[in-house]
């Protein structure tokens, strides 16, 4: 064969041998043991999942991704059919992707709350406000800094919820600041700045515990602020290719007694009290 | 400023104690990168110096385009990989998405442009006279195309290096395409992005330790190599 | 006609590039043991010449033949060139020890690593390289460089060796030392060799043919001798130096014995150009003398003029004079002899050159 033929096929031959290198372990396993979980950062970061996820890949054998993203774009992977299963807190965006028909069972799981924070100073005296309608217009009102996450995820989307009700615009104010950062990012932010911000309990307990904040919590307890985790399948009547059993293995998981029991108790070690109440069964 | 002082006290003795998540995630790194590196080399070389080496009908324009990959933002190759092995995209069926290989594919991806460039570049500026040197000492083509390369190490070392050291740091396509899975995608630099985001400065700034000295050792060799001269 | 003794045999060979011929050669041969140089203007196709017969550029047509065998088909040109050794302009070296340098044509025909070892010693010794075989070639003098390509040419032990202009960039001592070195060589072990050149003196020194290439032809192929002293045209004539060529009508020509009529002058020539013809004569500088007292008694040459001094230049060891003596003369004298005479622009002076200095080229061309 001619010289060009020659490097063409000791190229190719390179690239099958390089190829097969890759261990066999990474070569993609049988589909229908692949499970994709799209949750939240917040699930993520709270650390739940590190000791969920474990238990649930021995009890059933399943290899579980966990994706974390945004609240907005787990449920645009689930409308796309990329994911199989969705872990979420966007009780209003769910409902609009259940009703276009991109899941099915969605089964209540849990619940924390969300905590509005600030400086132990507490400039707009927002201590003791009696909803977190009230604190928001007190926070405008006196003009006083307010870190906003701003990147359309659950939490976003719960102070968006909030601030409408209290009938504030408050885009484009200059005590209005968005970060497009990540929970515990922003809590920083607003740590170093002497701002209020919104935030999830379970995030500002392991963030406090590694490092003294210095933020408060100064509104609490509101049932508008309370943040309600929710597990749906994506349908796979429109969506063939998802891992139904799998999606349904594990929304049963979720809410099956051991499970929840252990919801119950996590994070009561470390802080004190749980990061999250077990909701499995309970109406609305 | 505290944070950081407390944020690197902690590192060092996350990196004293030998903490295994953080050792798994650079080791995953070395790993993937290194057959990322391995396959950009192979095809680099390989495809470089038969560019340089052959002529061809439309040569500059295909020397352009390499030389525009070597300038490639790995989130764009993320954004394209990821289309492309989606489970509802062409290549859906081989489920690589979120998988070390898909990570390794990406990478692959940024990393051969840059070692077919520097190939190119290095192979096009070894003397002209060389080539009918090698062959007037009756070398085979094989033989010839073997020395050529021989003589043209140094800068071709550099290309690979070069290659490797950017997709060793690159964070876009990693996570894109490998969804920073723990223990199983997780790898420096999406680990870094990650702890960050949660407020763990002192494991962000162990990890960035790691990949500071990973670049730090690479180019250590680069300018040993640039400094080196030619004989004549 | 291919004698087996015959090296090389080239017939009707051509070369074009982007369109246009730039070498065509009807026939060349080359011999056992000889060494042709081959001189010419740049451009003029000598190293055309020389990556031509080694197949290392595309001939249009044409046959290059090795000892009755063709080389130009892919699997003979191989074959050839392991045969062979080529030195170019720059010693091109690679990126290893001098050792490695010297043994790598070895290596490429696989010879052993024993034979090797002894081979490149022998070839080290010889070029005076011994103490540096394991020095870097990145660290050596422009001489050393030289010498390294050297050694590793000949370690090969080629039948025929290829130069084109290997001692264009180094001092004259060294391109002495190096050219006797190769000589020497050359002559032990009866290698055929081409040499191309810019340095006349150098082909003169060391071939026993001269070519004189232009525009891609042969335009003179003999003995340094012939080429230098009876030279085929007037383009040949000014190439090798020929710094004085008068024009002029052929008087008489009586058994060879010459006058030619220049100007207002009659001038004494040997050759065979009829009388009537128009001729050039070409007269070498070196040949020409100058005193100061009319010689006339007490040389032997046939052509003495009254002569004015125009103009001198220096070049090198040499002052080159320009002469008016009713026709245009040029001559080299010494700075002693200049200071002796105690010549200056504008003095008077006598000229003087014998008959055999004086070589008459047809005006068409043919060899007087």
């Amino acid at each position: 064969m001619n010289h060009l033929q020659r490097v063409l096929f000791v190229t190719l031959s390179c690239f099958i041998l390089s190829a097969a290198l890759v261990p066999s372990s990474w070569s993609a396993p049988v589909q229908q043991k692949n499970l994709i979980l799209a949750t939240t950062t917040s699930t993520q970061d709270s650390g739940l999942l590190d000791v969920l996820i474990p238990m649930f890949e021995k009890q059933t054998g399943y290899f579980v991704k966990t994706i974390s993203v945004g609240s907005g774009q787990a449920m645009k992977m689930g409308e796309k059919g990329e994911a199989d299963v969705l872990l979420v807190h966007s009780p209003e965006a769910e409902k609009a992707f259940m009703g276009q028909g991109f899941g099915v069972n969605r089964k209540l799981v849990m619940h924390n709350d969300f905590l509005l924070l600030g400086p132990a100073s507490d400039p707009a005296k927002i201590h003791g406000a009696k909803s977190a309608a009230e604190a928001l217009k007190k926070i405008a009102q006196s003009g006083a800094l307010f870190l906003s996450r701003g990147d359309n995820s659950g939490t976003h989307a719960k102070e968006k919820g909030l601030w409408k009700a209290a009938g504030i615009a408050p885009e484009g104010q200059k005590w209005f600041q968005e970060t497009g950062l990540g929970m515990g990012e922003t809590l920083n932010v607003a740590a170093e700045k002497h701002g209020y911000l919104l935030s999830d309990r379970g995030t500002y307990l392991a963030l406090n515990k590694k490092r003294h904040l210095g933020l408060e919590i100064l509104v609490a307890g509101e049932p508008k602020l309370l943040n309600i985790y929710h597990v749906i399948e994506v349908n796979p009547a429109k969506w063939p290719k998802v891992n139904a059993p799998g999606a349904k293995a594990f929304s049963d998981f979720m809410v099956a007694a051991p499970t929840q029991a252990l919801i119950s108790h996590f994070g009561t070690k470390e802080f004190g009290s749980p990061l999250f109440f077990p909701d499995a069964g309970k109406t609305e | 400023m505290d944070l950081i002082l407390e944020g690197l006290v902690k590192a060092f003795q996350l990196l004293a104690s030998l903490d295994p998540e953080v050792l798994g995630i650079a080791m995953l790194s070395l790993k993937v990168s290194g057959l990322a590196t391995l396959f950009s080399l192979v095809f680099g070389i390989g495809f470089g110096t038969l560019i340089a080496l052959t002529r061809f009908p439309g040569k500059k324009i295909l020397v352009s385009l390499v030389n525009t990959g070597m300038g490639l933002p790995p989130v764009v190759v993320g954004l394209f990989v990821s289309i492309l092995l989606w489970r509802n995209g062409p290549l859906g069926f081989m489920e690589l998405l979120y998988t070390p290989s898909a990570i390794i594919i990406a990478q692959s991806v940024i990393a051969t442009p840059i070692v077919m460039g520097i190939t190119i570049a290095a192979m096009q500026q070894l003397p002209a006279n060389l080539r009918l040197q090698i062959l007037a000492l009756g070398a085979t083509r094989t033989q010839l195309v073997w020395m050529l390369i021989k003589e043209a190490r140094l800068p071709l070392m550099a290309g690979v290096m070069a290659g490797f050291g950017g997709v060793i740091s690159e964070v876009g396509a990693s996570i894109m395409v490998g969804g920073n899975v723990k223990g199983y995608t997780r790898v420096l630099t999406t680990a870094t992005v990650m702890e960050t985001g949660r407020g763990n400065f002192d494991v962000a700034i162990a990890l960035s330790l790691i990949l500071l000295l990973f670049c730090f050792l690479i180019n250590y060799v680069l300018t040993y190599i640039q400094q080196r001269e030619r004989p004549r | 006609m291919n004698q087996p003794a015959n090296v090389l045999d080239l017939k009707d060979l051509k070369v074009s590039r982007g369109g246009v011929r730039i070498l065509e050669i009807p026939s060349f041969s080359l011999r056992e043991n000889e060494f042709v140089s081959l001189i010419g203007p740049n451009g003029a196709g000598k190293s055309t010449l020389l990556l031509a017969i080694m197949g290392l550029i595309q001939s249009e047509s044409g046959s290059v033949r090795h000892r009755g065998q063709e080389i130009l088909s892919d699997a003979s040109r191989l074959a050839f060139r392991r045969k062979i050794a080529m030195v170019l302009q720059e010693p091109l070296l690679f990126d290893s020890t001098v050792y490695e340098n010297v043994a790598s044509g070895l290596k490429i025909r696989g010879v052993g690593r024993a034979e090797t070892h002894d081979r490149v010693q022998n070839y080290l010794e010889r070029f005076k390289l011994s103490d540096l075989a394991r020095r870097s070639a990145r660290k050596l003098s422009g001489g050393e460089a030289r010498r390294v390509s050297l050694a590793r040419a000949f370690a090969v032990e080629p039948e025929i060796i290829f130069f084109d202009e290997p001692f264009a960039n180094l001092d004259a001592p060294t391109r002495q030392s190096l050219t006797e070195d190769m000589d020497r060589i050359i002559r032990d072990q009866g290698i055929a060799a081409i040499l191309v050149t810019h340095d006349q003196s150098e082909a003169l020194r060391l071939s026993s043919r001269v070519v004189v290439l232009n525009c891609g032809r042969v335009v003179q192929d003999g003995s340094p001798a012939a080429v230098m002293n009876a030279p085929v045209n007037e383009f040949v004539a000014n190439f090798v130096g020929m710094e004085t060529i008068l024009e002029g009508v052929v008087l008489s020509n009586l058994e060879q014995q010459m006058a030619v009529r220049v100007g207002e002058h009659e001038i004494d020539a040997i050759g065979s150009p009829l009388q009537g013809e128009a001729v050039y004569c070409c007269i070498r500088p070196e040949n020409v003398t100058v005193s100061v007292i009319d010689p006339a008694h007490t040389t032997s040459a046939r052509n003495v003029f009254p002569a004015r001094i125009v103009e001198i230049s220096s070049l090198g060891p040499f002052l080159k004079l320009r002469l008016d003596c009713g026709f245009p003369l040029t001559s080299f004298v010494t700075r002693e002899s200049f200071a002796t005479l105690g010549l200056s622009q504008g003095g008077r002076v006598y000229a003087s050159f014998k008959a055999t200095s004086v070589h008459p080229i047809s005006k068409r061309g043919r060899v007087g």
